[in-house]
């Protein structure tokens, strides 16, 4: 049994993916033995109309498969009125969180709007998950670059939001190993398998980050789903360890909200 | 079948180049991977001298020693340094156990040094793995671009040559080098983008498409992943993985009499 939390539904920018369609993206999923996937979608990244985006995902969801496909609405926090994106993900749309795409939408985290989007999101017991990166920066468009998310100015914040799951997707790669494990020291913050690399990277990683804190994600369809499954046949983990990367640490993620 | 061309002893845990082969070894079965292609020892030098290179070398040779049946080198040269480089290319391929070349990031391609390496590795029947990227954030001032890649391969059609990382931003990559026949790409060492191997199949041909990894920067399953998961007729998948990689380096392994 998998949970896939870093899943896309819509068209990346500019390139065709092959599992860019909805239904082709959920069978995929299943035959890859996922049952449940944590889905936002692509027009996040540049669209400004979110409501309609926030809407259009949760229709995707329903009409292909409810049960496969559990939406999860774009924030930005440049929009005017962004906070009624928020309550319309919560009370319209039933969502359990929201994604925030820093890095497409010209804030950092030190920004006074991100503090409060914590507070709305502990207020409403909602996961927030923040994509870190969505692609490697050599090979994005020369006129869509951008870094990925610094991620310090969360460590001063979590202590206020003790309760608060903050999903980091994108996030591991071998620099910022010390800061990946204050924050996971500071609060209830998770990190996704989809950017993991190295040989038997999650022999490493298992030793730098609690197994309890680590999530499967695949950032399917961007990427080849097969990408995170084999990483679970070349590091030999204990069958406990490996069920809590798998899906026991997502389902208790939704379960504590 | 799986072959996988591009592996590195850098960043592999263990004291020695036995251990750290050991390791890779441990880990590879797991993947069922075959055998593996070793170029660079530890650390990566970026532009390394005759006496590093050949300590590098001398790292891959030690690694491999106990591991023919398993495993290949590469000879790490740097352009630089012609006439050490083609010194080095003698010991290694012509004297020694190893089949191809790799060219990293030192200078660029498109210099006569390159060409008289070619040249010989051209009489060795050894394959050439040249990197190449082309950064959306800029390359190094010696890091070679597919287009530096053309230009030298277009020079030498005898030659078996590997564009690198299918030149990093792939869609640009294997559009360069695609009017190449002799140019295969290597889909190694890159994020497991979704489309590159199915782009790479439908304009170049599954024949002139391998499967590497970039071992230990990389992981095998995110690299072995790309090409798995693609949208590609079981058949391609095999020639990818492995048998392309057989193919090219048939030649060589013939004439220093390996069997297979
Ligand atoms: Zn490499």
């Amino acid at each position: 049994m998998i949970i896939d939390v870093n899943v896309s539904l819509s068209r990346w920018p500019n390139r065709r993916l092959p599992l860019d369609e909805t239904p082709k993206l959920a069978a995929a999923l299943k035959q890859n033995g996922v049952s449940q996937a944590w889905a936002g979608t692509f027009d996040g990244l540049l669209h400004n109309d979110l409501a309609a985006a926030n809407k259009w995902l949760v229709d995707q969801c329903r009409s292909v498969d409810e049960k496969l496909l559990l939406p999860i609405g774009a924030i930005n926090l440049s929009l005017p009125a962004w906070e009624e994106d928020v309550r319309r993900c919560y009370e319209l749309h039933g969502m359990k969180g929201v994604r925030l795409l820093p890095g497409y939408h010209d804030y950092t985290l030190e920004d006074p709007r991100f503090r409060q989007l914590l507070s709305l999101l502990a207020e409403k017991h909602m996961l927030l998950q923040i994509a870190v990166r969505q692609e490697d920066p050599r090979t994005q468009h020369r006129l869509l670059m951008t870094k990925d998310v610094d991620l310090k100015p969360l460590l001063t914040l979590l202590s206020d939001f003790p309760n608060l799951p903050v999903i980091l997707l994108n996030a591991v790669s071998s620099s910022a190993v010390e800061l990946h494990g204050q924050l996971a020291a500071a609060g209830k913050v998770y990190f996704d398998i989809a950017t993991l690399e190295g040989l038997a990277g999650l022999e490493r990683q298992v030793q730098s980050l609690p197994s309890e804190r680590l999530l499967f994600g695949s950032h399917s369809p961007f990427f080849a789903f097969d990408s995170a499954k084999l990483k679970l046949q070349e590091s030999e983990l204990p069958a406990p360890r490996r069920e809590q990367i798998t899906h026991l640490n997502a389902v208790k993620i939704l379960s504590d909200l | 079948m799986i072959w996988d061309l591009h592996c590195h002893l850098n960043g592999i845990p263990g004291r020695t180049p036995d251990e750290k082969m050991a390791r890779l070894i441990e880990v590879a079965d797991r993947m069922q991977i075959e055998r593996l292609v070793l170029f660079m020892g530890a650390p990566f030098l970026i532009a390394p001298t005759p006496e590093q290179f050949r300590e590098q070398n001398d790292q891959v040779l030690q690694a491999i020693s106990h591991w023919h049946h398993r495993a290949f080198g590469f000879v790490y040269l740097n352009p630089e340094y012609e006439q050490e480089s083609l010194q080095e290319l003698d010991r290694c391929v012509k004297d020694g156990p190893m089949t191809g070349i790799k060219l990293w990031v030192a200078k660029r391609c498109d210099i006569a040094s390159v060409d008289a390496i070619v040249r010989r590795a051209i009489e060795l029947k050894a394959i050439i793995y040249q990197h190449t990227w082309l950064k959306t954030t800029g390359n190094l001032e010696g890091e070679s671009t597919p287009a530096d890649l053309h230009a030298l391969a277009s020079r030498h059609p005898e030659a078996s040559i590997i564009c690198g990382h299918t030149g990093g931003n792939w869609e640009l990559g294997i559009r360069t080098i695609r009017d190449l026949p002799h140019v295969s790409v290597d889909l190694g060492g890159g994020d497991p983008t979704a489309g590159l191997v199915e782009m790479a199949v439908r304009e170049l041909g599954a024949s002139r498409v391998l499967y590497g990894s970039d071992v230990a920067g990389r992981s095998f399953a995110s690299q072995l992943g790309k090409v798995t998961a693609a949208e590609i007729t079981p058949e391609e998948k095999q020639m990818i993985l492995g048998q392309n990689l057989r193919r090219l380096m048939s030649p060589i392994l013939q004439a220093k009499g390996v069997r297979l």
